[in-house]
C-alpha cells in the first residue's frame, strides 16, 4: 500500500484514535494568554477518580497506546499519580503537558520511576523576559527549576515543549541548545487561536516571513525536533516536513476534557465540534464511533476556496480550529495561509464588518483581582 | 547491523503492541515510543508468525509469501528491525 493511499484511510478514520488528549482539570496556577481551553478555575462537574479510571479501562481495550495528558495544569488534581500509574499499569503511555510548578524535588522521583512516562515542559520563551508576559511572572523560573529536578532525579530525556509566537521564532536554537543542556528533546508546536489564544493570536502570531524562517529552521532540525505534526500548513513552501500531512481531528486523534466532553481535536473546545462525552450511554466508543460530527470530519473534504491554488495538495487547506475562530470559511485558506490567501480574506472580511469570530463555548479564566497584573501580549 | 537475510531469525519486539486496522495494523513501541503504520495484511502476519518459525524464509514460507514479493518484504522487516520493532535472535 502506498503512502498516499495509507493517508486516504487515515482519513476515514480508524476504530480507535491513535492518540488522544485528555484534559484532567481546567484548574491552573498559571493563565497564560494563548491558553487553548481558557483554563484557571476547577470546574465542579470535572471527572470523579472513578470516572476517570473507567474511562481508562475503556482505552485499554480499545489499544489507545499512549494518551496527551493536559488541563489546566494536570497536576493540580490530587488524583493525579492515581490516574497516571493506573493508565501506565494498564499498558496505556502518558505524554504530559505541565507547566513545573508541582515538580519539586520528592514528585520529580515519583515521575521518573514510572515507565511509559514522558513529560512536556511548556516554555514559550528562551529567557523570563520573552517567557514570563506570555506564561506569567516567574514562570520561566518554575519551568527551569522542574527541568533541574528532573535531572537530578535520572528521569532521563523530557521533552521542552514550546508554542511558536512572533516573540520566539528567533530563539529556536536557543531553544535546542537548552534542551540538548539537558539531554531534553525540544518540540515545538503551532499558535493556534483557540481559548484565550483567540484574543491573543492577532498580536501573537508569527509573520509571513518568520513562517518561512519556522519552516526553513525545522527542515534542517527536523529529524531531531517533535512538532505534533503542527505545521503541515507550512508544506505549501516546498519540501514536505515530516508527518502525516493531514489534519487528524475526529479521524486518529481528538480531545476529552476535564468533564468527559468529546472534542474532535485540542484546538476546538465549542459546541459546533462536541461529538458527545465519555458519560454518555456507550461511552467514549460509541462517541469515537457514531457519533454524527466525527462520521462527518471523515468524510471526504472540499477543497472549497482553495481547489484552484496549486498548494492545496501540500498544505490540505490548513488547520480547520485557526480557521473557526478567525471566522473564517473552513472550505478556505488557513488564517496562516503561506501564499497571503488567507490574510488577504481576513482583511476583507474585517473591512466588510463579517469578521465575526466564535467564542469559546467554556470559559474557566479566572476573575481579575486587583493584585494581578494584568498582561500586555 | 548487517543486512536481513532469509537465514536471519527474528521475533517481535517483547515491549511492541499491536493493533489491527483496516489497512494492516499499528505497532507502538513502548520502549522507544515510535509509532509504525504496518500497511499491509500480510506483513503483519508475517511480523506475528516470526518468532515461531526458525529463519525469516521459513516464516515467508508460511505465510505464503512467493519468491516474488520476499525482496519488498525482506527491505519492510529491515525498516523494522532498524527501529526496534523487532529483534534480531
Amino acid at each position: 500500500m502506498s503512502a498516499s493511499s495509507l493517508v486516504q484511510q487515515m482519513k476515514r478514520g480508524l476504530d480507535a484514535p491513535i492518540c488522544l488528549t485528555w484534559e484532567l482539570t481546567y484548574a491552573c496556577n498559571l493563565q497564560c494568554v494563548h491558553c487553548l481551553s481558557s483554563s484557571g478555575q476547577r470546574d465542579p462537574r470535572e471527572l470523579t477518580t472513578a470516572q476517570a479510571l473507567t474511562v481508562l479501562d475503556e482505552l485499554r481495550d480499545l489499544q489507545v497506546f499512549y494518551i496527551n495528558i493536559g488541563g489546566g495544569e494536570p497536576m493540580v488534581r490530587r488524583d493525579f499519580f492515581e490516574i497516571v500509574e493506573y493508565a501506565v499499569a494498564n499498558g496505556i503511555g502518558v505524554k504530559f503537558s505541565t507547566n513545573g510548578a508541582f515538580i519539586d524535588e520528592k514528585n520529580a522521583r515519583r515521575l521518573a520511576a514510572l515507565d511509559y512516562l514522558d513529560i512536556q515542559i511548556s516554555l514559550d520563551g528562551a529567557d523570563a523576559a520573552t517567557n514570563d508576559p506570555v506564561r506569567g511572572e516567574g514562570s520561566y523560573a518554575t519551568a527551569i527549576r522542574a527541568m533541574d529536578n528532573l535531572a537530578a532525579a535520572g528521569f532521563g530525556p523530557f521533552k521542552i515543549s514550546v508554542v511558536v509566537t512572533r516573540h520566539n521564532v528567533s530563539q529556536l536554537d536557543r531553544f535546542k541548545a537548552l534542551a540538548d543542556s539537558y539531554g531534553a528533546q525540544l518540540r515545538i508546536t503551532r499558535l493556534r487561536p483557540a481559548g484565550r489564544g483567540a484574543d491573543t493570536w492577532h498580536q501573537l502570531h508569527p509573520t509571513n516571513e518568520q513562517q518561512v524562517e519556522v519552516y526553513n529552521w525545522l527542515l534542517a532540525h527536523g529529524e531531531n525536533v517533535l512538532t505534533g505534526d503542527s505545521f503541515f500548513h507550512l508544506n505549501a513552501l516546498g519540501e514536505s516536513l515530516p508527518g502525516l500531512n493531514m489534519c487528524g481531528a475526529g479521524r486518529v486523534v481528538c480531545l476529552i476534557d476535564p468533564l468527559g466532553d468529546v472534542y474532535a481535536c485540542p484546538f476546538v473546545l465549542h459546541d459546533e465540534f462536541k461529538a458527545g462525552s465519555v458519560l454518555d450511554q456507550g461511552g467514549f466508543t460509541s462517541v469515537w464511533r457514531e457519533s454524527d460530527l466525527f462520521l462527518s470530519l471523515r468524510e471526504p473534504e472540499s477543497a472549497g476556496a482553495c481547489a484552484s491554488c496549486g498548494s492545496y495538495d501540500a498544505c490540505q487547506g490548513g488547520c480547520m480550529a485557526a480557521k473557526f475562530f478567525t471566522g473564517l470559511p473552513l472550505d478556505g485558506p488557513d488564517p496562516e495561509c503561506v501564499t497571503g490567501h488567507g490574510a488577504e480574506l481576513l482583511a476583507q472580511r474585517q473591512s466588510a464588518g463579517l469578521a465575526i469570530t466564535p467564542k469559546p463555548s467554556q470559559n474557566h479564566t479566572k476573575p481579575v483581582t486587583l493584585t494581578r497584573k494584568t498582561i500586555d501580549a | 547491523m548487517s543486512a536481513l537475510t532469509l537465514d536471519s531469525a527474528c521475533t517481535l519486539h517483547p515491549q511492541v503492541a499491536l493493533r489491527p486496522e483496516p489497512f494492516g495494523a499499528l505497532a507502538y513501541h513502548y520502549g522507544n515510543r515510535r509509532l509504525i503504520f504496518l500497511k499491509h495484511p500480510d506483513v503483519v502476519a508475517v511480523v506475528k508468525a516470526l518468532g515461531e518459525h526458525p529463519s525469516v524464509g521459513e516464516t515467508f514460507r508460511a505465510c505464503g509469501i512467493d519468491e516474488t514479493r520476499q525482496p519488498t518484504f525482506l527491505a519492510a522487516l529491515e525498516q523494522l528491525t532498524k527501529s526496534e520493532i523487532l529483534s534480531v535472535r
